[in-house]
Parts: structure tokens; sequence; C-alpha cells
């Protein structure tokens, strides 16, 4: 925005003033950007008020060496695209873990019982709590997961959460951790049964020690210093863990899907035998060569995918597009639901044929259908598109990183043998299609188009 | 603060800014470190203000010839 108003205020209003023309032509941009993918705006009018107008431009710099903005005011701008980088890179927090007592409500529910929280709106004080937990709420919409992990007993956690005056109920939270154990250990246990890395999850609390101690124990976690109360949001909120760039379907409905693992795992305990209760969960897979609607979530997925992923290569839309139409890849996706409900597009593996060879660039999986022997029906598929392009080997390769340790010996499992290993633990392994080739799942029905 | 300090001060700002050891004198120009571009002379002008807390005008930063003239620039504006 300009540092002067001709006119004044009414620059805003009056279709002649500079700063109503700015805010016009920020909208045609804003409209754009809802129109394309792959456009982001960096909303630098925000920005720059967020930091103050005045000192975010310095004349001087700008007469000197046309400097758009203050050199100050440069890391904070940089800061704001790395966000937006960091998110498209699928570097984005995937959800909460929180205290309760003067973290979620003033107070401490063991000791001030219920009655006596802060929380709601007739105080100065619970108004600052039912705020943040509005805030925190919003972030579920956004597909966001939230869990607690509080020292306390579970019955006064839970008479807490359940308080008239409080926005978070406890079906909100999809773990609810309210014991006496370290704070560490049960932050671990949450990821651990949410499959998540513990680094993707935002710890926070009120209290510094705690804090420190998730962050000393846990590798790659951050927990604000969140300050007080009534700074929360503000200090939450300028930490960019959530920043969106691409929203998609599976983004909205993770929490729901989240609630449908609790479901499996509760059956799950029900079967002796692990098979049976797969079957029980009646469960359809989706397994085709890419499309160009799902483009953006492949995208997405190549590129936060971690743990089951053999290669760790990360596509851009635009290759995912181009692998799309090229003869010379196979490139296919798997979708998963069952029973409960609908996983979304979980699986991709992208074969490239050289000769007669296909190259396996990229097997990953998300870590939310662990264990379902989706990864069975994907070989399936993949071996059936071999064959009927007339290829009879297929070679996989695995490379080593800090988080892919689970698929070590996926090819093994496949089926495939290793041919080579390097110092770095890179392996090379291969398979031949052999004309008798038995389908591996056994428990999946795999619709056929 | 003497012109010993000034040097000593901007001999600190240099080292950091340039990311090796220097010492300025009266002469230093661009001319005597690789690495002084333009773009790293707008990086040494908003270090020199800000570790003397002071604020330069156009026609002072155009005029500077070496770092001589940048002491007894800072000097004035002490």
């Amino acid at each position: 925005m300009p540092l002067y108003r001709l006119m004044g205020n009414k620059e805003a209003s009056d279709i002649h003033g500079k700063i109503n023309f700015i805010s016009r032509l920020n909208d045609e941009f804003y409209t754009y950007a809802r129109e394309h993918d792959n456009f982001y705006i960096c909303d630098i009018n925000y920005i720059s008020a967020d930091y103050g107008l005045k000192k975010w431009q310095e004349p001087f710099y700008w007469y000197m060496y046309k400097y758009a903005l203050n050199v100050s005011a440069i890391p904070y701008l940089s800061y704001n695209i790395a966000n937006i980088i960091k998110s498209l890179l699928g570097k984005n927090k995937k959800g909460f873990v929180l205290d309760l007592d003067n973290t979620l409500w003033g107070g401490i529910v063991g000791d001030d019982g219920v009655d006596n929280l802060e929380i709601g709106p007739e105080e100065s004080s619970g108004q600052v709590y039912s705020e943040f937990q509005n805030y925190i709420k919003e972030h579920k919409d956004l597909g966001l997961v939230l869990n607690i992990d509080s020292k306390n007993e579970a019955e006064n956690a839970l008479s807490g959460l359940n308080h008239p005056d409080g926005v978070l109920k406890p079906d909100d939270f999809i773990e609810i951790k309210a014991n006496w154990e370290p704070k560490d250990r049960n932050f671990l246990q949450i990821a651990d049964s949410l499959t998540v890395l513990p680094e993707s999850l935002v710890f926070v609390d009120d209290n510094p020690a705690e804090r420190a101690i998730v962050t000393s124990n846990i590798k790659g976690v951050v927990a604000p210093e969140i300050g007080e109360a009534h700074d929360y949001i503000q200090v939450i909120d300028r930490s960019g863990f959530f920043e969106v760039t691409n929203l998609s379907k599976d983004d909205l409905k993770r929490n729901e899907m989240y609630k449908e693992n609790v479901k499996r795992a509760k059956l799950q305990a029900t079967f002796e035998n692990y098979e049976d209760y797969l079957l029980s969960l009646e469960m359809i897979a989706n397994i085709k060569r890419f499309e160009s609607i799902y483009t953006a979530r492949i995208a997405q997925l190549s590129n936060k995918s971690n743990q089951f992923n053999l290669t760790t290569k990360r596509y851009t839309q635009t290759e995912i597009e181009d692998i799309m139409i090229d003869k010379e890849y196979i490139p296919i996706y798997g979708k998963l639901s069952d029973k409960f409900g609908d996983n979304g597009l979980v699986s991709i593996v992208i074969g490239h044929i050289i000769k007669d060879v296909c190259h396996i660039e990229l097997w990953l999986m998300s870590c939310r259908v662990l264990k379902r022997d989706l990864e069975f029906a994907m070989m399936d598929e993949l071996v059936k598109l071999c064959r009927e392009q007339g290829i009879k080997k297929i070679k996989g390769y695995y490379y080593p990183t800090a988080k892919n340790k689970m698929v070590k010996d996926f090819y093994s499992t496949m089926g495939f043998t290793k041919l080579s290993e390097d110092d770095n633990g890179n392996t090379e392994w291969k398979f031949d299609i052999i004309d008798n080739y038995k389908n591996k799942n056994n428990v999946i029905k795999v619709e056929e188009i | 603060m003497t012109r010993e300090e000034i040097f000593k001060g901007l001999n600190e700002v240099f080292s950091d800014v340039f990311d090796e050891d220097i010492i300025v004198n009266d002469n230093t120009t661009a001319d005597d470190i690789e690495d002084w571009d333009s773009l790293e002379h707008i990086n040494l002008i908003v270090a020199v203000e800000n570790k003397f807390g002071i604020k330069f005008n156009i026609g002072e930063v155009n005029k500077m010839k070496n770092v001589g003239e940048m002491v007894d620039l800072i000097l004035s504006k002490l």
C-alpha cells in the first residue's frame, strides 16, 4: 500500500483512489488464485499491516537501492514465503497435542473443580480461554487432528472437557491421554496410534518444563513458547504450522478417518485371526492409472509420505501430469474404502519402462492404511499392467532415509530377489513375472472399471 | 567515541557482513574487498547504521569515497 493518501480516507472507496485501485487489483489476483491450481498468494497486504505499514516501507532504501520494503522487514516477508513453500513440500504439521489445565482453561480441574474453571463468556479471563478453544477447534475443520496429553485423572479431564461453556468437547479429540505418565511418553503413544511421525504434531502446553521434556526427548517436535493465555492464539498463528496451500478432500475428512481407525482397532481386538479381521472389513480398492482429477493429491502424497516410501522421490504436480500421459510410465494410484469409511487415495506406484524392464521409481503408501494388504493389491495391478505391455521383469529400489526403515525388506516380502546392496544400505531388487503369477491379495475386493 | 574506536567497530561490522576477518583503514574501498558488490553494500550500510545507531541520508551515502570518509561521517553524527 502507498505511504500517502491523496484524498485521505476517501482513497479507499473512490474509484480514482490509489488505495481503491490496489484493493481491486488484489481482488483480481485472489480470483485468479481461486481458479488456478499452483498459483499462490503471499498476502503482503496483511503481512505489511501486521508488521506496521510505517515500518514496512523505508523511502531511503527505495530511492537508494529500489528496495520495496525496509531491510528489517525482509525476514518477515521471507518467512511467509518460506511457509508457503514448506506447505507445498508437505512439511505442514498434522495436528495438536494439547495440555488441559491453564492451557485450554484457566485453573486446575483436579484442585479447583469443574465449576471454578475459567472458561465461558461471563468473565474476561474465561473469554480468553473460550476464544482459544474456538481457535483450536477451527483447525479441526481444516483436517487437523486434536489430542490431549494432560497430567490429570482421566475422569477430571473429561469433566473439564464437558464443561457446559467449553467449545471443545471430548468428541473433538482423537486421543485423550489424561494420566500421570511423563508427557513425552504419552506424546509418543499418541503419534504411534495415529501412525504419524511425532514431529508432525505440535505440542501446546503452558508449562515450560513440560515443553522442555517433550522437545528434548522427542527429536523434531516443536512446542511454541505460547506466553500468557491472551497471547496463545497469536503465537501459534504466526508459527506457520498449518499454512494451507492445497486443501484436499482427504484433508477435510482426516478426523473422520482417524475416528474410523479407532473403530477398526476395536473390531480387530475381537478377532483371533488377522486375515479374518481383514475380511470382515469388507475392503474395496480402486486401483487405476493416474487420472487428472487426482494429480494434486498424488503430488501432495509424494511430498509428504516418509515412512512407507521406498525411494522418497518427490514430484511436483506438473511432473505428475507429465508422467500421467507418458507412455513409458506405468503410474498407478490406489484408493481404499471399507465398511467403516473411505480412506481416499492412499497409495502410489510409478513404474518407468526402460527397454523391457519396469523400474519402480516410486512406491509409497499412506501409513493410515498400514497392514491392510493394499500393497499386495497394488503389486497385482502392477504385474497385470506390465503383462499387458509384454514386460516380464520388474526392478525395485530401496533408498534408506531416517524415516523409511519400515520398508527396508518390503521387496523381499513382495517376492523380489535382492540383486545388490551398497555401503549406504541402498538395495536393488528384481522380480520375474512368471506365466502363472498368482494374485497376492486375497482380502481386498478390487473394483473393475 | 574516537576514530580508533569507530575503526574497531567497523572492523567488526565488515568482518560480519563479508564473513571473513577484515581490518579496514582510511583508504579502504569496494575495490579492496572481493565480495563488496552492490547488494552487499546495502547490507553493509544497514549494518553500520545499526552498529552506531545512526542514519545516513541519500546524498551522504552517494558521496562516500572510502572508509575514511565513512568514519568522518559517523563521527559527525554521534
